[in-house]
């Protein structure tokens, strides 16, 4: 199969659904000519015009207001939101009016869009370009959350929350916007709230998301050499979140290990340790769940202190083999 | 374009509705009848019904927390809009939105919001919308003097100013951010001087005139749904009641709000279509009579209705 990167393969998914549904439509800071920030619209303002790759003034919170009346009234607008930390200017219109439009008004409303951001550390971008804010919207009822981790699952993932009926979170990495992966050449959709088991494993279970999962498939090579098989499963979604594949995994493993970028403290691991111990899965649990995070700091400038401000390869396969290693030192 | 004489006293029809219910949502509120709160518009009725007046029947409206006068008059079953107020499942909302929340979408009102100046930024995108789609409403947005001083009023009007849209930006200046008055909010007399600044018609009308309301608001909906990009127009009114019913009315005086009682827009209304014989003494007290009636019955309506399910209590959180 031919190979994309991230960034080529949401831009074919992007393109792909504007040409399906003639409702969809791109606005956000520099997405036309420059081709957004990142490079991930270039070339579609050319191919769709002005009118469906739209240009705005720097006004995140009316970039959300825009997708919002827009849904509300039959369009399935895609914004973006040049850098994930510019959610805050955003967030009045994203928690307070799309997440909640459809409940408040009993049902007979919708908003379907997606908002697309770029998170994540690793740029040298420091404190104010580089947060996983993800956990915030998370715990707004109304929104869904998304975080691929791979080109295919972007394409299918984004298409799939183009056509959701609901406002969608759409959480890139910047990191992953380079690696190649194979794609689908034709549209397809990865349904949201369905986990994926990346690598299959016995001794242990790594939960990550995003970023995480290929940093966990890297730490999996290494830990397979210290003959310790790690099993990666990816959520894709947050919210929803395919429960059940984490629980089987981990019931199969009797161990778990959960990695994300963003901080610890009130991230999303902590509600995956909870629904793991929660489930029918504590009963296999030969170890505490452990959860390896971001620190709970900005993200500093200097290259080794962001280096080591969130998870790495060496982290994910130092923890997995502490975790797998105690089971061996309880006897077995 | 004229007003019939039918047309005026449908006009005469709506405030009376207004006040009606707000007088009754007033008095249910005392006999603990609902719960929350609310926010009432009695003495702003001129506002919203020479607002709305001036669109077509298909537009679309955006409405505020103090949104009562707005549904009513962009044309809502009272009886379903009553039962929402007291929070029951035959409410235009099911009972999940309360006074706050009233949205009639299929009737043209995309909501009233609980967030100062949250509408705002939607109608960039329902104009934006409406454009797209070569559909020929427009979208006219209510909001108070308080929220032409957030963040969101600037960006908004910016986007629907650079990109023309159909939108037409109604402020209703009633002197009060809750406690905090217009003199001291604002370095400008006039809210509507800030249009210029957008690249887009201001004007400041007498609020309390619902026929002047009618017709500078009649002006911007032409030159949107002409295609020449949004207007914005200024309603001075005043609200006698207070912020809302926790307010006791510290930061004003008594003498200023009988003031403005005087000013009552029904009443000046009333009295125009008696002078001008398009009702007389009799028909008028009858339209008056009429609307209370009305309000009666939807409280009936109301307070036989079910309470909203308990099993249901999620749906609608997602589709």
């Amino acid at each position: 199969m031919r190979e994309l990167s991230c960034a080529e393969a949401i831009r074919e998914a992007l393109r792909q659904e504007m040409e399906r549904d003639e409702r969809v439509f791109i606005i956000g800071e520099d997405v036309g000519v420059y081709g957004g920030a990142f490079g991930v619209t270039l070339g579609l303002v050319e191919e769709f015009g002005e009118e469906r790759v739209i240009d705005t003034p720097i006004s995140e919170l009316g970039i959300a207001g825009a997708i919002t009346g827009a849904a509300l009234t039959g369009m399935r607008p895609v914004g973006e939101i040049m850098f994930m930390d510019f959610v805050t200017l955003a967030a009045e219109q994203l928690v307070n009016q799309a997440a909640k439009i459809g409940f408040m008004f009993g049902g007979k409303a919708k908003v379907p869009f997606v908002l697309r951001t770029p998170a994540g550390s690793g740029t040298g971008a420091a404190a104010q370009h580089s947060q996983s804010l993800e956990n915030w919207f998370v715990h707004v009822p109304g929104l869904k959350v998304v975080m691929p981790s791979t080109p295919r699952d972007a394409k299918g993932l984004l298409i799939a929350s183009i056509r959701d009926d609901n406002p969608v979170i759409f959480v890139e990495h910047k990191l992953l916007y380079r690696t190649k992966g194979p794609v689908p050449e034709k549209p397809y959709t990865i349904p949201l709230g369905s986990a994926e088991v990346k690598r299959e494993g016995r001794d242990v279970t790594i939960v990550a998301t995003s970023i995480m999962v290929k940093r966990s498939l890297e730490a999996a090579e290494q830990l397979a050499q210290m003959g310790i098989e790690a099993e990666v499963v990816d959520p894709r979604t947050l919210k929803p979140l395919d429960e059940e594949t984490i629980i089987r995994s981990v019931t199969k493993t009797g161990r778990a290990l959960i990695v994300h970028e963003a901080c610890r403290t009130g991230g999303y691991g902590g509600e995956v340790a909870a629904v793991i111990a929660g489930s029918e899965a504590f009963n296999y649990l030969e170890a505490p769940i452990i959860r390896l995070a971001g620190r709970d700091m900005p993200i500093p400038y200097n290259r080794q202190l962001e280096y080591h401000a969130v998870p790495q390869v060496e982290n994910i396969v130092e923890a997995a083999r502490q975790l797998v290693r105690g089971r061996a030192q309880g006897g077995h | 374009m004229p007003l019939s004489k039918a047309d005026k006293r449908e006009l005469l029809r709506q405030m009376y509705s207004i006040r009606a219910f707000e007088e009754k949502a007033e008095e249910l509120y005392a006999l603990a009848k609902v719960h929350g709160t609310m926010h009432l518009s009695i003495g702003m009725e001129a506002s919203a019904v020479g607002s709305v007046a001036a669109l077509r029947h298909d537009d679309l409206i955006l409405s505020t927390h103090r949104g009562h006068g707005h549904c009513i008059a962009k044309g809502v079953d009272l009886n379903r809009m009553m039962a929402e107020f007291m929070g029951k499942e035959t409410g235009y909302c099911r009972g999940r939105g309360g006074s706050m929340h009233i949205a009639d979408i299929q009737g043209g009102n995309l909501g009233a919001n609980g967030v100062v100046a949250g509408g705002i930024p939607i109608a960039v995108g329902v104009g934006l919308s409406l454009r797209m789609q070569k559909r020929a409403q427009i979208v006219l947005c209510f909001f108070g003097d308080g929220a032409a001083n957030t963040g969101p009023f600037h960006e908004a009007l910016n986007m629907a100013a650079i990109w023309r849209l159909p939108v037409v930006y109604v402020c209703e200046n009633n002197q009060y951010a809750m406690s905090f008055p217009v003199r001291k909010a604002f370095a400008i007399h006039r809210i509507s001087d800030r249009a210029a600044g957008y690249g887009m018609p201001g004007v400041t009308v007498d609020g309390n005139d619902v026929l002047a309301v009618y017709h500078a608001v009649g002006q911007a909906v032409r030159r949107a749904r002409g295609g020449d990009g949004p207007a914005l127009v200024e309603n001075v009114t005043y609200r006698w009641s207070g912020h809302s019913k926790s307010d006791v009315d510290r930061y004003r005086t008594r003498e200023e709000i009988d003031t403005w009682k005087a000013k009552c827009p029904i009443k000046r209304f009333r009295n125009v279509l008696i002078g001008e014989g398009v009702v007389t003494q009799e028909e008028a007290d009858q339209i008056e009579k009429e609307a209370y009636a009305t309000v009666d019955a939807a409280v009936e309506f109301a307070e036989a209705s079910p309470e909203p399910d308990l099993t249901a209590i999620e749906e609608g959180v997602y589709c």
